[in-house]
């Protein structure tokens, strides 16, 4: 991502290209490799497009996402991932990029109430869905049940882990709300913490379970 | 680790996504949870990326008389969490229950998990016992392959440039029918370092074999032994034989066979308790 500038146009609609982009064929033809295109070389092709799908980027692409139940606007290349996007372009900092292929768990967010690795998702292709951060449900002022039983239980030693296992606790308890140590094992199995704390992090969420009494999202 | 640039598509019907696909140098996108690792580490580069991940006409789990049809952008959890897959055909509710991790599993598609083909994936092992039939499409095409065809080396399917799977085409499990999956999981990624998928009855039986070779099997040879003498032992010790077998950190070659031969039989063992 080279730019923090905003889009150009905000009220551009939000699958709208920054300018019209040249079909593959064209491209393979003449065999200019796709950074032509964000270095303003192709002008928009003349000639009508033989589908109707738009085609985006490689270039940043203005898009809006629902980020803890507000609209934000922003310009991403569509190889950027939601987590990069969220820490390097929206201060979002709870979601961390540790394995940042999938693993760890760090990342977790989630999406349309299911728990997610943001760093294996396009930004791009989140418009239209509800992206809840930890920063949406738990903040300093008005920690969530899950956050407070980490606290009580200890759950966390160096803290990297935290924010992805809180959130993907809350994603597996909305879905669970009445979950036995086993499951609680299973269900955060996405979720890996090098200093080692699962035990403690595994009484958090038993007895978060038990505070949101059958799952109340706080 | 940033991939490659690309430019997107997100088309909103199958046949705009038909017509992209067509152009060279475009690639579909389904959940992401291979592809978008893979362009990371550069092991993939496409010019083009086709969402076919939107869209509604790839999501889908209907049965029709004696098949199930799951739309190939079906996210293993709505696979895993469907009761009529539970009801209808409870090795593949098993086996993607099996797969990694939730935040994989409410994301990657059963299409993706196909076209992919992984030789330590969950689904292949469930697809050659099931004799599952992948629709293929492609602009101005339609064809129909069975499992055995579809998976042809690691990492490589009958797809063609252009195609992607439609549908995969399940049968509906007859009462009688014992099922099981079993999997010796490779803990930090959920992979199987080997898994067994069988289906039994007291007319037939199959068994799907994956992560022991470049491809998932069906081990007809291992099937024909439990036909006739319905020993779970003396079938799963010839699982292996003539599999050209993978290695590597997490097991050697005569590791993998054996594990091969046990989680046969504990199969087999589990699938024909559950008949009835
Ligand atoms: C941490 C982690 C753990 C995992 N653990 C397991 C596990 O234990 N067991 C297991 O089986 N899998 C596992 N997986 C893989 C997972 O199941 C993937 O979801 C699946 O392999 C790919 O599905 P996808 O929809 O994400 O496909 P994508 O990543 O979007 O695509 C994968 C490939 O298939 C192609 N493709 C996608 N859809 C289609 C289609 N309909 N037609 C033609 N081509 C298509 C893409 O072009 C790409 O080449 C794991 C993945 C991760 C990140
Ligand atoms: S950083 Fe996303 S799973 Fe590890
Ligand atoms: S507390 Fe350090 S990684 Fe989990």
């Amino acid at each position: 991502m080279s730019s923090r500038k905003e889009p150009d146009n905000p009220q551009q609609d939000e699958a709208t290209p920054k300018n019209k982009f040249s079909r593959r064929g064209f491209l393979s033809s003449v065999g200019i490799t796709s950074g032509a295109l964000t270095t303003g070389l192709l002008e928009p092709e003349a000639e009508a497009a033989p589908v109707a799908a738009k085609v985006v980027g490689p270039g940043e692409v203005p898009i809006t996402l629902q980020i803890n139940g507000k609209p934000v606007k922003i310009s991403v290349e569509p190889r950027a991932t939601l987590c990069d996007t969220l820490r390097n372009r929206l201060e979002l900092t709870a979601a961390k990029r540790v394995c940042d292929r999938g693993t760890c768990g760090a990342c977790s967010v989630i999406v349309d109430g299911k728990a997610m690795y943001s760093c294996t998702l396009l930004a791009i292709d989140l418009q239209g869905r509800q992206i809840t951060t930890l920063e949406g449900i738990s903040t300093e002022k008005k920690l969530h049940a899950v956050s407070k039983a980490f606290v009580n239980n200890d759950a966390q030693q160096c803290g990297y882990c935290t924010p992805g296992f809180v959130i993907a606790s809350k994603a597996f308890l909305d879905r669970n709300p009445n979950p036995t140590f086993e499951e609680v094992k299973h269900g955060l199995g996405g979720n890996l913490c090098r200093c080692g704390t699962y035990v403690g992090i595994r009484k958090a969420v038993l007895e978060a379970a038990k505070e949101l009494k059958g799952g109340s999202n706080a | 680790m940033i991939s490659q640039q690309f430019e997107y598509s997100a088309p909103a019907t199958l046949q705009e996504a038909l017509d992209l696909l067509a152009n060279e140098g475009a690639k579909p996108l389904a959940g992401g949870m291979s592809l978008i690792p893979m362009m990371k580490l550069r092991l993939a580069a496409p010019e083009q990326l086709i969402d076919i991940g939107r869209l509604r006409e790839l999501n889908y789990i209907r049965r029709e008389g004696e098949q199930m049809h799951i739309g190939a952008g079906t996210t293993h959890w709505d696979v895993e969490s469907s009761p009529i897959v539970r009801a209808h055909c409870p090795l593949l509710s098993e086996t993607v229950s099996n797969i990694g991790d939730i935040q994989v599993r409410n994301r990657g598609t059963i299409g993706g998990s196909a076209a992919h083909a992984d030789p330590s994936a969950d689904y292949p092992a469930a697809f050659c016992a099931l004799e599952a039939q992948f629709k293929l499409v492609k602009k101005g095409g339609e064809r129909v392959v069975g499992a055995s065809d579809f998976f042809v080396d690691m990492l490589t399917t009958a797809l063609e440039s252009g195609e992607i799977i439609a549908e995969v085409i399940v049968p509906v499990e007859q009462r009688g029918t014992g099922v099981s999956y079993q999997k010796c999981v490779q803990p930090a990624s959920g992979f199987a370092i080997v898994g067994v998928a069988v289906r039994v009855s007291s007319e037939f039986v199959r068994i799907g074999v994956t992560g022991l070779g470049a491809k998932a099997y069906r081990a007809t040879n291992a099937e024909e032994i439990y036909t006739s003498t319905h020993d779970a032992a003396k079938a799963a010790a010839v699982v292996a034989d003539g599999a050209d077998s993978n290695s590597d950190i997490h097991a050697s070659a005569s590791y993998r066979k054996h594990l091969a031969r046990i989680y046969t039989q504990r199969a087999l063992k589990e699938a024909a308790s559950r008949m009835g």
